[in-house]
């Protein structure tokens, strides 16, 4: 491996985790103003022009807090927790193609982290890596609301993930291949999009994917109402600050991976490839926020047969419909 | 595209017929409820007919099916049967012991069945993953089994035990794969043979280590010494027709497997490992035997007896010949037929929760149920290798082929083995014959299915000692097939 | 750099194995499982086999030891109650034979290195373990152990309702 490639690999890392980082300090603006719109206030507006300096100052103020640990946590496992989620959160993007091959100085370019040939394996595996935070997160606190929060959790996503796995059985028999480059590339034309192949397993997907973040209406790990915070009652200052990145990173990867499987990625015409990928994307930001802003939340015994019930079946009858339409 | 290849379905026709039943077992139980679910075990009954009716159609076939993971032949049909008797007989064990401690449901029944499911894949398998497979498929339901009893802590802790013991054999085992498979590249038992030669073990030790871990594995479960030790306590916490289940079925499983791994596939290297399997017989016989003689016990006595008697199937493992292969199935057959009637003895005079099976409470019984004593003893004399009993023909089988092969101080191990033995089986007939009466009196019940099992049992001792031409030359017909391509 | 990276996930996964013995508090043990767990994927990966490593994380470090946090989460066992003198005995026997067992592996391997012929020298195929060659194993030449698998998990899934079910008897 020569130098050139290794320092192209180099800028590939820090350029993407730069922009996902840039994206997930102003996803925390982005959602205060829309809610503040859906909910007829104005949000914040100080900080800056139009509140522009906002995240800044949320950095700020979070960096600059007392550090509490509780008494009687685990310490080790108490520090590592908020860690344990960051990482995965911010793994996912490595595969997702966010751009064409672009051609430079006679090198042809991947506009992706790693291209490898189990991308939609790999997105799966991060997922369920990143459960541990939380778990552990609730469990190190010695705290009864953390611990409620974390076992919740637990519960619900694996519960999901079952239904996420089936739910891309379907696009995998439509494209053939894991290798995310792949499926981006079949998706040439608004025809092609797996949206209009398999709409239902987009449907189930998103709802997982929404479920997997621990969002409204799945966000019962940390219903503030019944659990003060669910698993992240015990942590300030930076360590919260990194749950809190992680459930953004979280949310802008899953965008991500909706747009590049069933959305076409970066395809589309006249513009750049890499401004359709941040259109396509801040859509479904935008969808994951307004979900938030009008659906209520579920109650447990709901969110369970939901998932086991409802999604799991359909994720089956979906794999079931696509085999029958691709023998016929 | 895959090309899928040409299924054959034909050779598992006896696996599929026990597996629609089991399903339909649980179907059943689903819509029979309460106090009328009795004939769910008349479904179990039904399959197993239909079962042995497609083994005796298969008799006398060879073929293989599945990319060659199975092959059905004389000596795996001959299994089956063996599975299937022994399924049979705890059926009827089970049936008055399940209402007499309201345990009745339909799972029992399902476990068992599943688990017949898994021994005839572990018999006709010809290749390692199939067989691995076919071992677990027979264990799950075994470590359920073991704790039906969810109510009795002994159950629950039988089941534990067991558990933790089967998955640790089972991780020896898959180890033992990845080894033979990482030094030959295969692990088809025909391609086994051919790629072994009898310099094997010089050029790839790698080999051994492999088929010692196999062994250990099986081990586990065929409850060699030192292997044994989940033995006394699962043989004793589990309900007593599952353990009956026990002591025959997964051990004759074991057995099918070990006799066409050791002496068909590694047999070019057999001489090696027929020191390993020496010292694991002397092993098994003796500490099974000694340990019984202190036994009080009725159930943890023929836990440890249990352990004996595979010992002396593995003398027969140990000759590694065809005759040696005939001895053991023979023996096999024999303790089938012994081993299940002792342990419907033991339900027949037990009673409800099982609190009290010590030999002791068998104290007097020849007075006021002479039958019950006489049968008992049948099975005793059996068990201890006295004629004309099926266990007298059976260990002489096995002793004289090991002085043919020139195993003579193996031979004599087992004879001095089997005169210890005679001690702690004879003193279950001195109590009941001499000793004053227990102070439980026991109340003796006649329950229809339950002396159904007994008779076919005490029938099976009977026949095997007085008739047991007939016998030998059926399992000589399933065994010549075996070794016919070596 | 293949070797740099072996040798960090070898010892990542040989450390962490020993931690789950040695740690006592069951978390912090099942915390070191699924670093094993991990590691071994790694393992996969740098022999090209990505399919089996995607696996071994979903399944394994994603799957079943969310399960075990789980339920050790659940009976809340704090430290480890049973460490009695007498079981100091059957301890450091266990001890000595595992690493006896260890040293007897190592011995025949290093043996079978020395003869040359074993298929430990045999480089790597070039589509070990792709999807491809799995997926078509598995519906031809293994597809009885496939379909056996299924029976596995039925039984396993009967037997775990028939546990979980309460401990009275069905009286219905």
């Amino acid at each position: 491996m020569d130098i050139l490639s290794l320092s192209l690999i180099v800028a590939k890392v820090v350029v993407i985790f730069a922009g996902l980082m840039l994206m997930v300090a102003y996803m925390t603006l982005f959602e205060r103003r829309i809610v503040a719109f859906i909910q007829g206030r104005k949000g914040p507006n100080r900080v800056g022009p139009q509140g522009l300096l906002q995240p800044l100052a949320d950095a700020l103020k979070l960096l600059s807090k007392e550090d509490v640990t509780p008494a009687g946590a685990n310490k080790i496992i108490f520090n590592l927790a908020p860690v344990i989620t960051f990482v995965p959160a911010l793994l996912t993007i490595a595969v997702v193609p966010v751009a064409d091959n672009l051609i430079l100085f006679g090198r042809e370019i991947s506009m992706v982290i790693s291209d490898i040939n189990i991308g939609i394996l790999f997105i799966l595996a991060i997922a369920s890596l990143g459960v541990y935070g939380i778990i552990l997160g609730g469990w190190s606190s010695n705290s009864k609301y953390p611990l409620l929060g974390s076992l919740r959790s637990s519960a619900q996503m694996v519960s999901y993930e079952v239904a996420l796995g089936l739910a891309l059985v379907g696009l995998l028999m439509v494209s053939g291949s894991f290798s995310l480059s792949e499926i981006v590339h079949q998706q040439s034309s608004i025809l092609e999009w797996n949206i209009i192949k398999q709409p239902l397993g987009f449907v189930l997907f998103a709802i997982c994917a929404l479920a997997e973040s621990n969002r409204i209406p799945f966000d019962l790990p940390e219903a503030e109402a019944e659990l003060v915070g669910g698993y992240n009652t015990e942590f300030s200052g930076i360590k919260f600050a990194m749950f809190f990145m992680a459930e953004y990173a979280n949310i802008i990867a899953s965008s991500a991976v909706i747009t590049t499987l069933y959305f076409g990625g970066w395809q589309g015409p006249i513009l750049p490839p890499i401004v359709w990928f941040l259109i396509k994307v801040v859509f479904f930001l935008f969808g994951f926020v307004w979900v938030r802003a009008t659906l209520p939340r579920f109650r447990y015994d709901q969110l369970m047969r939901f998932g086991w019930l409802v999604l799991l079946p359909l994720a089956l009858l979906n794999i079931l419909i696509t085999g029958i339409v691709l023998v016929l | 595209m895959i090309s899928l290849p040409i299924i054959n379905f034909s050779v598992i026709y006896p696996e599929i017929i026990i597996l629609v039943t089991a399903i339909a077992v649980l179907i059943a139980d689903l819509f029979i409820k309460g106090d009328r679910r009795a004939p769910i075990s008349l479904i179990a009954l039904a399959g197993i007919i239909m079962a042995a009716f497609a083994i005796h159609a298969q008799w006398g076939a060879n073929v293989s099916g599945f990319s060659g993971a199975i092959i059905v032949d004389n000596y795996a049909l001959l299994f089956k049967y063996i599975f299937l008797v022994g399924a049979l007989l705890t059926l009827f064990l089970s049936v008055w012991y399940l209402q007499r401690e309201e345990l009745f449901s339909g799972e029992y029944f399902f476990f068992i069945l599943i688990s017949i499911v898994g021994m005839m894949i572990l018999s006709s398998s010809n290749e390692l993953i199939t067989a691995f497979l076919g071992l677990e498929i027979m264990s799950i339901p075994l470590y359920l089994l073991a704790g039906f009893d969810k109510g009795k802590l002994r159950s629950n802790e039988a089941a534990l035990k067991y558990l933790l013991m089967g998955a640790f054999a089972s991780g020896f085992l898959i180890y033992g794969i990845a080894f033979i498979y990482g030094s030959m590249g295969t692990t088809n038992f025909d391609e086994i043979v051919r790629a072994l030669s009898s310099d094997s073990l010089d050029t790839d030790p790698l080999i051994l280590i492999g088929i010692s871990m196999i062994v250990i594995g099986f081990a586990f479960k065929t409850a060699f010494v030192p292997f044994h030790s989940w033995v006394p306590d699962v043989y004793t916490g589990a309900p007593t027709p599952v353990t009956a289940f026990f002591s025959i079925a997964p051990k004759a499983a074991g057995f099918a497997i070990l006799f066409r791994l050791l002496t068909v596939a590694f047999s070019p290297i057999f001489v090696n490992l027929s020191t390993m399997l020496w010292v694991l017989a002397v092993l098994t016989m003796s500490v099974g035997n000694l340990i019984a003689l202190t036994q009080r016990n009725i159930k943890r006595m023929l836990a440890y007896s249990s352990i004996a008697h595979a010992g002396y199937i593995l003398v027969s493992l140990a000759i590694g010949t065809s005759k040696g292969t005939e001895a053991g199935l023979f023996y096999l057959l024999a303790y089938t037929a012994m081993n299940a009637g002792a342990f419907g003895m033991v339900i027949l005079l037990g009673h409800k929760g099982e609190d009290d099976l010590t030999i002791s409470s068998y104290g007097g019984l020849s007075r006021r149920h002479p039958v019950a004593a006489a049968t008992m003893s049948l099975f005793m004399f059996s068990l201890a290798g006295i004629p004309p009993t099926a266990g007298f023909i059976g260990k002489f089988n096995i002793f004289s082929n090991a002085i043919s092969a020139g195993f003579i101080w193996l031979a004599i191990i087992g004879v001095i083995n089997s005169v210890i033995s005679v001690y702690y089986y004879l003193r279950v007939i001195i109590t009941m014959y001499m000793k004053p009466e227990a102070d439980s009196v026991t109340t003796v019940t006649y329950p229809p299915s339950l002396l159904v099992a007994i008779i076919l049992a005490a029938w099976g001792t009977l026949h095997i000692g007085l008739f047991p031409n007939g016998w030998l030359l059926f399992i000589r017909e399933s065994v010549v097939g075996l070794y016919q391509a070596l | 750099m293949h070797l740099i990276l072996f040798i960090i996930f070898a010892v990542f996964c040989i450390a962490g194995a020993i931690l789950v013995i040695v740690l006592r508090s069951p978390v912090a043990s099942a915390i070191s499982l699924i670093f094993v767990m991990c590691a071994i994927a790694g393992l996969f990966a740098l022999v090209g086999a990505l399919f089996v490593a995607a696996l071994q994380v979903i399944v394994y470090a994603g799957a079943v030891m969310v399960l075990f946090l789980f339920v050790i989460m659940l009976l809340n066992i704090k430290e480890e109650l049973i460490t009695t003198d007498e079981k100091r005995l059957t301890r450091y026997l266990g001890s000595a034979l595992g690493l006896a067992f260890v040293l007897e592996i190592a011995y025949f391997v290093r043996r079978g290195l020395a003869f040359g012929s074993s298929s430990l020298y045999l480089p790597v195929p070039k589509e070990f373990a792709s999807i491809e060659l799995i997926s078509t194993g598995i519906f031809t030449k293994y597809l009885l152990a496939f379909e056996m698998t299924s029976i596995l998990l039925l039984v396993a899934i009967v037997g775990a309702i028939m546990l979980a079910r309460g401990k009275g008897r069905r009286d219905t």
